[in-house]
């Protein structure tokens, strides 16, 4: 099948504009006869089922926590992007829709792009009204801070808990529509299959987590904004549960899956521990507003301190090595994640690390808290050369800006950050492929969308911070239940969906049977066995830096550890009840089927762009010496991959990306 | 560390639990009490047991689904922490654990150290919200400018992560606090005002019909709130309760 992304056409600031008046709507008397399925409640699904109820669909939504409001939306920290220019410091939809390609190191949909920045200020206007708390000034107007990768402070926030604060807003929104009976809420159910019907999405398979009932659900059109599949690593800032599992059913059911080696490892996350590790916490990248990266300059220090006989705060500033304001003087600490992340560990390969093993460098807010505490003194006619009074002072301010980020560190790592500098290292956060979807948001699999994180659509190799919220809002605020409107308008005359035909018993059939193969498997060894080991093939080999020899070997060893699985993986318990190994099981099942296609993905893609960095395309020399390179010429595509059987017989189509309004550069932020 | 781990068992709603003892050792104080909980998990497994079931999903305190009672208090020893944030270091070596789950008539036990919580959804759907519907053109979002301590007051309110621990830490298995944050919140805030007469009635309604017991001012939820809610919310609830009962 050729990939249409069906941009509409005209030029880019009209297209949203103009597609919006060309499609087909739906009459509000029909729209009561049909039924949408959306799967997952984060942001986008959460925010979809809402608006969609309140249009007058009939929505049924699945979330596999015990409550829509837990999903892991609710776990972002920093903020939210909006082109609202409240700062007056020149942004405009253009520049957010500038910044976020550049970002993505030019590897996204123009369109997309444009149409997600023109509605982000939307975004902001319906979350006040439903009663989001974003942080205001004493004038009471909404404040903002900067994050990585732009010039402008566009960011608006509620304290460390953004996430939080908009996702109980769109909760609040399904729970008008639960509460009207317009929203048929399934929580604790998780989807394991999606149904076909004449080529069409027409329902899922689902198995409600306490009983152990497998399910049919049926409905005109199938929503997915089941989140990332950052856990493919074992170890991520995801939440335990976070899963590829839908997604990956509707792969296998035909919808391509796109770019699945763009990965965003995180900068800024609290270093590893120990072997019981069982996730990693990030800290907000709003703290590169006010924090400075370093390391020592000396490596005697830096095996000093992995030694315990030295302190960071011992360290005088010649012997410290702010190495993002030494090499991006322009950005600064508030260079884009990728380039922050290979930046460490780059630092503690070459043996400069701060922590036991190596793997840390600092994040520091004595400055800040010295800046912002002698402000503080001026503002209140005290003393400001008082040291102890400005650290007191500035300590204050800090904390109303990062208190419960703070207090979390201190809680994992008994250190108080307020007195030394954090260690920080960089971990897996966010995936930016997924889905491939169009203009639409539509997959390769008529009626069935993906959005939020599911899909790949607006972030290229490389998502910038606040854009996750931004993107998964816009999508299931303002993108989606339009252009589902399209497609559902040739609906109206279809009536409700059997369940009852040969599609569902075949699909139910599929889901039972490898639920009793992994029951009754004698294998030994339990599911996170086989989740760590691939992590580690996935962190060593399709980690921050890649090349071509390992990530051929980890194609054979995610290949290996797949059969190994089947063979001896112990699921105790039954089916008919709650079987938190058996669900773990499912999950890890799809992991490494994806993993596989995640290493071959990263294999073809012979260039370095955004998160994905080929050993292989490195600039040799000139200013740029040792940075990225990129390959427009050969590369300037999305890879859509289409199902075939084994992961590494998936067949290739190109989407081939053109740039009508911006000029592809070389990502400099020097 | 060395550790004797007695914890709540059952099978399923209808059975009948039991509090079954489990040693258990090599417990590192890095590790955050539910990664201690894995370790015991995989060493069942290894023996053929079932393993010990649980709420657990973001692990870093803020999605709520943890819900465990450890030595009589809702999410352990430690203060303004979930159970997947208090660490090992908290515990010496040789002590006795107890884990039992959140227990309340509101609260159905699903299995093991898992509760049912949908009753807190049921009243949320009851005015959890503000009426507004998606549309676009929404007004401006600083046509109303918000005065900077109502707007915080309102934040702090929502911070709540509706795990339950006020409902488990009570007497009275009030659900009082976790109410009154979401009715203050609302209450804070401009857009909310329109609709906070029937908002705290019906929210308030909802509860009563869940089981939930009545405040009387004993404070332990406040005590055990992970998120630090303040008792504070509960008068404005009652203030909000009686002005919209005078209204009628």
């Amino acid at each position: 099948m050729a990939l249409d992304s069906k941009i509409p056409s005209g030029p880019l600031a009209d297209k949203w504009t103009k597609h919006k008046n060309d499609i087909n709507l739906v009459n509000p008397a029909n729209k009561r006869l049909i039924d949408v399925i959306v799967v997952g409640t984060g942001l986008a699904g959460g925010s979809a089922a809402a608006t969609l109820a309140e249009l007058g669909y009939n929505v049924k939504a699945f979330c596999f926590q015990d409550s829509p409001r837990r999903a892991h939306s609710i776990a972002a920290q920093g903020g939210i992007n909006a082109a609202k220019n409240y700062q007056g410091d020149g942004d405009s939809t253009y520049r957010l829709f500038y910044d976020t390609v550049k970002g993505g190191d030019y590897r996204s949909r123009e369109a997309n792009v444009y149409r997600l920045a023109e509605v982000s200020a939307n975004i902001i206007d319906q979350c006040v009204a439903q009663g989001v708390p974003f942080a205001r000034d004493y004038g009471g107007l909404l404040d903002n801070r900067s994050f990585g990768g732009v010039l402008v402070s566009r960011t608006f926030y509620a304290k460390g808990q953004t996430g939080q604060q908009l996702l109980l807003g769109a909760y609040s929104a399904m729970n008008r529509q639960i509460g009207r009976g317009k929203i048929k809420m399934y929580n604790r159910h998780e989807m394991l299959d999606v149904v076909k019907v004449d080529g069409k999405a027409r329902g899922i398979i689902t198995r409600n987590l306490v009983t152990g009932e497998i399910e049919r659900h049926s409905a005109h059109a199938v929503v997915l904004g089941t989140g990332g599949y950052g856990n493919v690593f074992y170890l991520s800032t995801n939440a335990m549960g976070s899963n590829v599992t839908a997604a990956w059913k509707a792969h296998k059911r035909g919808a391509h899956f796109a770019n699945p080696c763009y990965t965003q490892i995180h900068p800024t996350c609290i270093p590893v521990s120990g072997d019981h590790q069982s996730k990693l916490t990030l800290m907000s990248e709003s703290l590169r507003n006010d924090g400075r990266i370093w390391v020592p300059a000396k490596k005697e220090d830096a095996e000093a301190i992995r030694a315990g006989k030295l302190k960071p705060t011992e360290i005088a500033e010649e012997n410290r090595d702010y190495y993002l304001e030494r090499r991006y003087p322009a950005f600064g600490n508030l260079v884009p994640r990728d380039v922050a992340s290979r930046a460490a560990k780059e630092r503690c390969d070459a043996g400069f690390g701060v922590n036991k093993t190596g793997e840390a460098v600092y994040l520091d807010f004595a400055s800040a808290i010295e800046r912002y505490g002698k402000e503080q003194a001026y503002v209140t006619h005290q003393d400001a050369n008082n040291a102890a009074l400005v650290k007191k002072l500035g300590q204050e301010i800090v904390k109303t800006k990062y208190g419960n980020l703070f207090q979390m560190y201190e809680k994992i790592v008994d250190q108080n950050p307020y007195e030394t500098p954090m260690m920080i290292y960089p971990a897996v956060h966010y995936t930016m492929g997924g889905l491939w979807v169009d203009y639409n948001l539509q997959t390769s699999v008529e009626g069935l969308y993906a959005i939020g994180e599911a899909n790949f659509s607006d972030h290229g190799a490389n998502r910038l911070g606040a854009s996750a919220l931004m993107q998964g809002l816009a999508d299931g605020y303002f993108v989606l239940p339009y252009t589902i409107g399209d497609y559902l308008s040739h609906d109206i005359r279809t009536g409700p969906i059997s369940t009852d035909t040969k599609e569902f018993e075949e699909a139910e059939k599929n889901v039972r049977s490898q639920i009793d193969a992994l029951v009754n498997n004698n294998g030994t060894k339990a599911v996170d066995y086989f989740h760590k080991k691939l992590g580690k093939i996935m962190w060593n080999k399709c980690g921050m830096s890649r090349n071509a020899k390992d990530l051929e070997s980890a194609i054979n060893e995610i290949s290996d550890l797949r059969d190994e699985f089947y063979k001896e993986v112990r699921v105790p318990g039954g089916e008919d009840e709650y079987n938190e190994e058996l669900a773990k099981a499912l999950r890890v099942a799809d992991f490494l089927e994806l993993g596989e296609l995640f290493a071959k993905d990263a294999l073809t893609r012979n260039e370095s762009c955004g998160g994905h960095f080929r050993e292989e395309s490195v600039e040799e020399d000139g200013p740029q010496k040792g940075e990225a390179k990129r390959d427009d010429k050969n590369f300037t595509f999305v890879s859509a991959w289409e199902y075939k059987g084994a992961p590494k017989d998936a067949v290739l189509h190109k989407e081939e990306l053109t740039y009508d309004n911006i000029e592809l550069k070389q990502r400099s932020y020097k | 560390m060395k550790l004797t781990l007695k914890i709540w068992r059952q099978k399923n709603a209808q059975a009948k639990g039991q509090m079954v003892t489990y040693p258990i050792d090599g417990i590192d104080g890095d590790m955050s009490f539910l990664e201690m909980m894995d370790v015991l998990n995989n060493e069942l497994i290894n023996k053929g047991d079932d393993p010990v079931v649980f709420d657990h999903d973001c692990r870093e305190g803020i999605c709520g689904s943890c819900s465990m009672f450890i030595n009589g208090e809702a999410h352990g020893p430690d203060r303004l922490v979930t159970t997947c944030q208090l660490h090992m270091r908290k515990f010496k070596d040789g002590d006795t654990i107890t884990i039992e789950p959140f227990r309340a008539g509101g609260f159905p036990v699903i299995k093991d150290l898992m509760v049912d919580r949908s009753a807190f959804d049921r009243i949320q759907h009851a005015g959890g919200f503000i009426s507004i519907n998606t549309s676009g053109n929404t007004q401006d979002a600083n046509a109303i400018p918000i005065e900077k301590a109502d707007a915080d007051a309102a934040f702090d309110a929502a911070t709540c992560i509706g795990c339950g621990a006020c409902v488990a830490s009570c007497k009275n298995s009030s659900a009082m606090l976790f109410v009154s944050a979401k009715v203050s919140q609302f209450s804070l805030l401009p857009q909310g005002k329109v609709e906070a007469t029937d908002r705290v009635m019906n929210m308030v309604k909802q509860m009563d019909e869940e089981g939930f017991g009545n405040c009387t001012n004993t404070g332990a939820c406040e005590v055990e709130c992970p998120k630090g809610i303040s008792l504070e919310n509960i008068a404005r609830m009652n203030r909000e309760y009686l002005s919209a009962s005078v209204k009628g």
